[in-house]
């Protein structure tokens, strides 16, 4: 006993004298924040500069533009809605790869991180040939229902879908994987019925995890250019991304519009992921 | 755009060898980067190894030669943010001019090269598909009901703006055309149009491998070359009574060839373009050639038919350009809603 309690001593002397028991601190500290600045800092920084060289009410005439209006709401809209399918498929499918053992299982879990390494532009190629009206799934879907997918805002959701799946798979698959099945049989135990088990003992568990998933899932869709402009169309007012806005306004040499329409994004997304964050750290605090 | 990512990715990674190489090389100055528009990569393969040819030919070290294509704007816009371009062929004037307001080319660079610096001319033509079942014989046709036009952006695409350009002229040129008709009809083909992708290579991809649309205003040497890969498809090249006369130009890049010392290499690649070898190499790959004696000798493969120019109808590109596509331009209007 007093062994174990003069072994933890240095530890706190040493926290009382500013050291601690891992070397390095300082150092890679200053790693971090030096490669943090570097590769994150600065660049934004550099962003959030640009936009004002047109004046405020450039940057503002730029952002009430109609046409940038109607692409912001396609890319938010579009990569909510996104994340929102993402969260019951994500989740059945950590569910379907961690509880069951099938033929299979383990090339099906490797085909979820597929889309991470696939170029997006392959994906949306792929995509777009698959469910254009002349296409394999395209084709007898327009004969059948006259549903045209590729080139409509439905084209860009199931690209963002895509993009989005399998971060929620993998934030959801870690932590269902370590959650423990004697809470389910202690539930079934105490009478709860399966719903119950499901409701209160495994989603609240899973909550944070969804709701990573679900913040990672966004933003991914809602910075997404590649996949998306093979299969959106890309109509002014209709199928345009801002991304694709973006870029375009770049070709035309106007530097300032595309910064000023990207640090808007920067900016919805930041302010959107922090409410993800403070809804997250809510649903932790409900549960200690 | 490109065919579309591969080709996409090659002209990165070349550029990025490039650039790594850049500094070892500047003095056998063998490496050069000719940073194109979208429809020339067929046509820049073979002149490339022409080039070589008669380059080595001269007792001058064996160059390596890479080529970048993409949505012309977008090009340019590489070269402006640093892509190493030793020379830049692109699609119109107008996105060289950018280069030069931004000093990496000499102002009047248009002159330094005969014919305005356009070593080709192509023109606009209308591809429909078999049998031409909306039976579409000018302009005026694709302004009918139901008539489904694919073209890519003009906002992104240098062909895109010929094409719009060359719907404008044939409209002013209408009984009773003027400013106001001409919109009109520009503004009617554009709600006609389901798909805009962002360069001419994007927008024939989309006509003839996705089937969207009844016609696809392409450049004349596009056209063709569709005709060529897909002769399945049975696509036909309408000539309309009027069409526009589009000079692709191609420039040195001034402060690239500079620092890494490849002038003399990048001044003769360019002028190799007028040579008769390569204007019948650039008939072959469906480029007006310049020269008038190898025009004649491909005979029926160019019809004539009416071009106008820019600078005649539009009073050059700098106007055309504020007029129409700049942001509060006429294309600008076409998709303000509520109209």
């Amino acid at each position: 006993m007093t062994a174990a309690a003069t072994a933890l001593r240095p530890a706190r002397v040493g926290r009382a004298t500013g050291r601690r028991a891992l070397p390095g601190l300082g150092l890679s500290l200053g790693v971090t924040l030096a490669w943090l600045g570097l590769i994150v800092l600065i660049p934004l920084a550099a962003l959030a500069i640009k936009p004002w060289q047109i004046g405020i009410s450039g940057v503002v005439a730029v952002l009430l533009d109609a046409r940038v209006l109607a692409a912001f709401r396609l890319s938010f809209g579009a990569a909510l809605l996104a994340a929102i399918i993402s969260l019951p498929l994500g989740l059945l499918f950590a569910w379907v790869i961690t509880r069951y053992r099938f033929p299979g299982r383990r090339l099906l879990d490797a085909l979820v991180d597929l889309p991470f390494a696939l170029p997006t532009a392959v994906a949306g190629l792929a995509m777009t040939a698959l469910l254009a009206n002349n296409g394999w799934l395209g084709a007898p879907l327009a004969a059948a229902f006259g549903w045209q997918i590729a080139y409509r805002p439905v084209g860009v959701l199931i690209a963002l879908v895509f993009v989005a799946l399998p971060f929620m798979i993998r934030s959801v698959e870690p932590v269902l994987r370590d959650l423990a099945l004697e809470g389910e049989e202690a539930a079934a135990t105490l009478g709860a019925t399966r719903m119950q088990t499901l409701w209160r003992v495994v989603l609240p568990a899973l909550a944070p995890a969804l709701i990573t998933g679900f913040g990672l899932g966004f933003g991914r869709a809602v910075g997404e250019y590649g996949s998306v402009i093979f299969i959106a169309g890309n109509m002014p007012m209709a199928t345009e991304i801002a991304p694709l806005l973006i870029v375009t306004k770049l070709e035309q040499y106007d530097d300032a519009a595309a910064a000023a329409i990207g640090l808007a994004m920067l900016v919805l997304a930041f302010l959107i992921l922090l409410a993800l964050n403070l809804l997250q750290r809510w649903v932790r605090r409900g549960r200690a | 755009m490109m065919t579309r990512t591969p080709l996409a990715r090659r002209g990165f990674l070349a550029a990025a060898s490039t650039l790594a190489a850049a500094p070892a090389l500047a003095q056998s100055a063998s490496t050069l980067l000719n940073v194109s528009y979208d429809p020339t990569r067929e046509f820049y393969r073979a002149f490339n190894t022409a080039f070589v040819a008669h380059w080595t030919s001269l007792g001058q070290p064996r160059p390596t030669i890479s080529t970048s294509h993409g949505g012309s704007g977008r090009q340019a816009r590489a070269v402006i943010d640093g892509l190493a371009a030793d020379v830049v062929t692109l699609a119109l004037a107008y996105d060289i001019d950018e280069l030069a307001e931004r000093g990496l080319i000499a102002r009047e660079w248009q002159g330094r090269l005969p014919e305005n610096s356009s070593p080709y001319t192509s023109t606009i033509v209308l591809l429909v598909r078999r049998g031409n079942p909306k039976a579409i014989r000018d302009w005026g046709d694709l302004l009918k009901p139901g008539v489904s036009i694919i073209t890519p952006n003009p906002k992104t695409s240098g062909g895109a703006r010929w094409n719009y350009l060359a719907l404008w002229a044939w409209a002013l040129r209408q009984p009773g055309g003027s400013a106001a008709t001409a919109e009109q009809a520009v503004t009617q083909l554009f709600r006609q149009v389901p798909v805009l992708d962002s360069g001419a290579r994007g927008s024939t991809t989309t006509f003839v491998q996705r089937a969207q649309g009844d016609v696809l205003l392409s450049w004349e040497n596009e056209a063709h070359l569709a005709l060529q890969e897909f002769p399945q498809a049975g696509l036909e090249i309408v000539y309309p009574s009027l069409s526009i006369l589009a000079e692709p130009p191609v420039a040195v890049v001034d402060r690239n060839v500079d620092r890494r010392g490849t002038r003399a290499l990048a001044e003769a690649y360019l002028q190799h373009l007028y040579t008769p070898e390569s204007q019948r190499l650039a008939a072959t790959h469906f480029y007006r050639p310049r020269d008038r004696a190898i025009l004649a000798e491909a005979g029926t493969r160019f019809p004539a038919l009416e071009l106008v120019t820019v600078q005649d109808v539009f009073g050059g590109w700098g106007g055309a350009q504020r007029t129409h596509f700049n942001d509060g331009g006429v294309f600008d209007r076409i998709y303000r809603p509520g109209r």
